[in-house]
This record gives structure tokens, sequence and C-alpha cells, in this order.
């Protein structure tokens, strides 16, 4: 089965200031869009990022077949137990999901 | 009115393309505009009140800018100075903007806006039920705001407008929202509020709402239905789909964006390609709040930190590194314990295993299968030298310790000597609140001075 890493164009994460970071998924098409919007759950993304699902803020923006994740940080960013001063390596850990 | 605003990049520091920095003069823009600030970096540029841009290369593009604001006649908007817009960073490049204006012969009327806080103004304002809790929550007390090294309030479109009601030709703005210091003059002059600050949002990163994000140089004309985004680079393109696409950027909402006074809703906003680099939006709303909030940033001093790093090449050590940390992360406290007399509670003791999981620690999820591995060891204490003497009894060990009793005894590569490095103090952002203003000017200080080739000839 397909997985976000190789149906993707472009998956990238990026802090949204200090307290959050927050996760773009640009799809190639709009139908691929369509199909991933409906196949990707929030829990899945949730449960690679050892978070509640309610905790992660989902928006699937049909207009530029983007679907977007944002979340509070698991460490604020640069406390000296952050391992990612931007947060861009979030992006990576939703390679693996299948879609 | 239309307003056109030069938008030289995303910040003053990272440098821009000077060819269409000059075609952006010769369109005749009504103000030039340039954030100098981000939280991006981490806390240590507001715990320490500095910038994290190269000073030459700051002075270089700052010249540079003032230049070309001489020839357009406009007024230079700078929001954030040095990264961390604290009245340290506003007065170093008061400082600059002296020399250069004195080498250059230039006369300037220089507004500076410091928007530093004091936490005795922010313990009353708690008690007086003017801070608000953005989310995540995260605890405020007099001690968190007592122990603050720094603490900034992001001015909105006000503050900067005051600036440039006083006739200022450079405004040098400690910290503002990224977006104030464009879609002040737009406001001020009529433009449709929703269009103001959605296409301040759109500028801010310059060129990252263009196809050629290095660029740097974009203009944006605002009136009263909607705004139009320009590249100037040449071979630069805004498109539909990579303007929309920058609503995204570190942003936690796509939809809307809090600012000082209201919120911006682009759900409603028509974005259309006017030609092939052109875009034009319209539709955007701005809602009004009820009451006039600032966000506020601080940053706390959470000890001294000293590092060492060993790299294990041997491969029954690199297949079991994460073991090897384990027992030497537990004989180390017990001999930290022993020897020093120091609890757990009294440092950090980290080790990343750089090719195993460094980057995601926990959250890795992939088993790698590396040539080598590099332990990272991180020590943080009340002091500088008790983080590195704590360091230092670890050596030896970072450099022997034996997965078994019965083996000899392994070495393992230290990159460097010494093999400790200070790497000085260590901050953490502490503050995710608001504060309630009775008066957008209530919490800043604005002053205003004329200068005749670098010296000051009149100021109130």
């Amino acid at each position: 089965m397909a997985t976000l890493s190789t149906t993707a164009k472009a998956l990238r994460s990026k802090n949204a200031g200090p307290f959050w970071v927050t996760i773009d998924i640009f799809l190639p098409s709009d139908d691929v869009f369509k199909t991933v919007s409906k196949s990707l759950s929030t829990e899945s993304v949730a449960a690679v990022l050892q978070l509640e699902a309610d905790q992660v803020y989902r928006y699937d923006l049909a207009e530029i077949a983007v679907i977007k994740f944002s979340f509070p940080r698991h460490v604020v960013q640069g406390h000296r137990f952050d391992r990612d001063m931007h947060g861009a390596q979030y992006a990576l850990l939703l390679s693996d999901i299948e879609c | 009115m239309k307003t056109r605003i030069l938008i030289p990049s995303g910040v003053l520091g990272l440098g821009f393309d000077s060819e269409a920095l000059q075609r952006g003069v010769e369109a005749k823009p009504d103000a030039i505009c340039i954030d100098g600030g981000s939280t991006d970096s981490g806390p240590y540029y507001l715990g320490t009140g500095t910038s994290k841009y190269s000073e030459l290369a700051t002075r270089a593009e700052w010249r540079e800018l003032m230049l070309a604001r001489a020839t357009a006649g406009v007024p230079l908007i700078l929001g954030s100075c040095g990264t961390c817009g604290t009245a340290s960073t506003v007065d170093w490049m008061y400082q600059m903007t002296l020399d250069i204006a004195r080498e250059l012969g230039q006369n300037l009327k220089i507004a500076r806006l410091y928007s530093d806080q004091s936490a005795s103004d922010l313990i009353d304002a708690e008690h007086n039920q003017k801070i608000g809790y953005l989310k995540p929550e995260i605890p405020l007390s007099t001690e968190i705001l007592q122990s603050c090294t720094n603490i900034v309030a992001l001015a909105g479109v006000e503050q900067i407008t005051a600036a440039l009601n006083a006739g200022a030709d450079i405004v040098l703005a400690g910290r503002t929202t990224d977006t104030a210091v464009i879609a002040a003059l737009p406001l001020a002059r009529g433009a449709a509020p929703g269009a103001a600050w959605h296409g301040a949002k759109i500028g801010e990163c310059g060129a990252l709402c263009s196809t050629h994000p290095v660029s740097g140089v974009i203009q944006i004309d605002f009136d009263e239905s909607g705004f139009t985004v320009t590249p100037l680079a040449s071979g630069a393109e805004c498109t539909s789909h990579s303007v929309i696409a920058h609503m995204l950027y570190e942003n936690a909402n796509p939809l809307e964006l809090v600012e000082p006074g209201g919120t911006l809703d682009v759900k409603a906003a028509s974005v259309e390609a006017v030609d092939s680099r052109t875009v034009r939006v319209t539709g955007s709303v701005w809602i009004p709040a009820e009451q006039y909030t600032v966000k506020l940033e601080g940053a706390a001093l959470s000890g001294y930190q000293t590092s060492s790093l060993v790299l294990l090449r041997q491969k029954e050590y690199v297949e079991q590194a994460g073991k090897w940390c384990e027992l030497l992360e537990a004989f180390l406290r017990k001999s930290i314990e022993s020897k020093m007399n120091l609890r757990a509670s009294d440092y950090d003791m980290e080790f990343r295993l750089i090719g195993a999981n460094a980057t995601l620690g926990a959250l890795e999820f992939c088993d790698s299968n590396p040539i080598e591995v590099g332990v990272l060891m991180l020590i943080t204490s009340d002091t500088q030298s008790r983080a590195t003497d704590i360091a230092r009894l670890c050596n030896p060990f970072l450099l022997h310790f034996p997965l078994t009793e019965n083996e000899a005894l392994p070495t393992f590569a230290f990159p460097y000597s010494p093999a400790e490095s200070e790497r000085g103090a260590v901050y953490e952002f502490v503050l995710n609140h608001t504060l309630l203003l009775a008066d957008p000017m209530q919490s800043f200080d604005l002053r205003i001075e004329e200068i005749a080739s670098g010296n000051v000839v009149n100021n109130s």
C-alpha cells in the first residue's frame, strides 16, 4: 500500500511559534487529495506523534490540495531537552503512514 | 488610495537581490518594510538580548536599505530589531543607523519603538486579571516573571502608525508582529483591513510566497478592495498556489491569524492570477476584537551547559550504543554523587546518540545500522564551572568505559581537545500569554530624534 512519503508531493514541518509544530502534506492533485483526505485518519497521525487525537488540529484544504496538522510541542522549542530547534524533522514521522 | 509596499526580504541579515531592490525603488513605493526578528532560532537571543545575524552582514544590508530609502524618499520600517526586539537590539540598530547616516551624510528623523516589559508591571497586570493564557496553557507566577532576563510584547500596527505619524524617516521597532510593519501604512491610508493584514502575512517572509524564495524582494499594492503581490527578481513568479500556500507557513491555523486588536479570517478570500507572475487577492476579512491584547514573549535562564562528544566506531559498541549509554550513565551518576556530593537534582545529564535517535529521541521509528555513533553528552547545572567539572569527571569514562568487565580496556575517539565545550548560558521560553491594554501605546515607549549627519539635533 502507498505511504505518505511516496504519495505526497512534499511533506514538511516547522515551528508555529515556540509552543506548536505544524505539518503540511502537499498532495499532487485534487484526486489524490480527495482520496487521502478520506483515507488518512487523524488517529494514525496522532499515534506516530505519541499524542491523543484531540491534541492534533487538522485542516483539509481542498483549494491547494494540502492536509495540515498542528499540535503542541512535546518539548518547548529551544528548551535544553529539545532536539530539533526548528521542528523541521517532525514531518518525517508521517513518512510510513499508509494512505 | 493605493499603497505600494516594497519588502526587501523576509528578514534583515539574510540577504536580498540588489537588482530587484533597485527595480522596487524605481517603481515608487510608499514605504520600504522589513522584519528583523523571530523566535525561530530559539530562546538564547531573547534571553541575552542579542541578534542571531552577523553584525557586518546586517550593517551592509542596512546601508543598502538606507540608500534605497533616500532615493525613494519614503519611510523605512524595521520590525523586531536584532532577532528578539529588546531595547538592546533596538539600540544596536540605532547606533548602526547613526554610523551609516554619518558616513552617507544623511539627515533623518528616527523613531525608536521599545517593546520591553517589566516583570513588576506584569505581576500587577496578573493581579488585575489583565493576563490571558494562550494554548497550550503554561503556568504563570511571580517567580516565573521575575526569572525572565527579557520580556517583550509584540506591537501591532497602532504603535508603528504612531511612529509614522511623528514623521519618522526610519522606524526602528522593538518586537512587533511580523505583519504589523507591513500592514501599518496601508491601513492608515484606507486599505481594506482584511487585505492589509492578509497581504502583510503573505509578504512577511519576502519572496517565500513566490517560486524563487531566496530572491527576497517583493512588492505589494494595497487598495480598498484587496491586494496584489508581485515578486521583483527576474524569473520569480507568484502563483495562486504559492500565495495561498504561504498562509500555511509557520502558522498553526491557516485560515485565521490573531493579531493585536483583531483576527484575520481568510476563509472567504479569493486568489486569482493577474498574469504569469502577479497574484490578486480579495475577500479577506478582518474581525476587530472587543479588547486590545498583545502577545508576550519571555526567556529565562535555565542553567549553564557543557557538552562532550565521543565517537563509537567499533562494531560491537555501535550495535549496543544504547545499552552502553545506559550503563555509563548509571555508573557516572554514582561517581558524581560519591566524588562531588551532587544529587541528580543538582544537574541534568543527557546522552544523544547521533546516528541512532539524536533528532527524534523517543519518537524515532526506524532501526538504523550506522557505521559509527556519535555520543553527545550534555551537562547542565547552575554554574558553568560545575557543569564543566562534572563533564571532566565523565571524560575518562566516555573515553574508556567497557561494556563488559572481562575485556581489554576500549578507547573511543574524542574528535578534539579539550573534549569538553562550554556552551555558556542556556535559556528557555517561559511565556505563552497575552497582556490586555487600555491603550495600544500603554506598554510601549516611542522616542523620536532628528539627526544631521549622524549627530542628534533634536529629540522628543
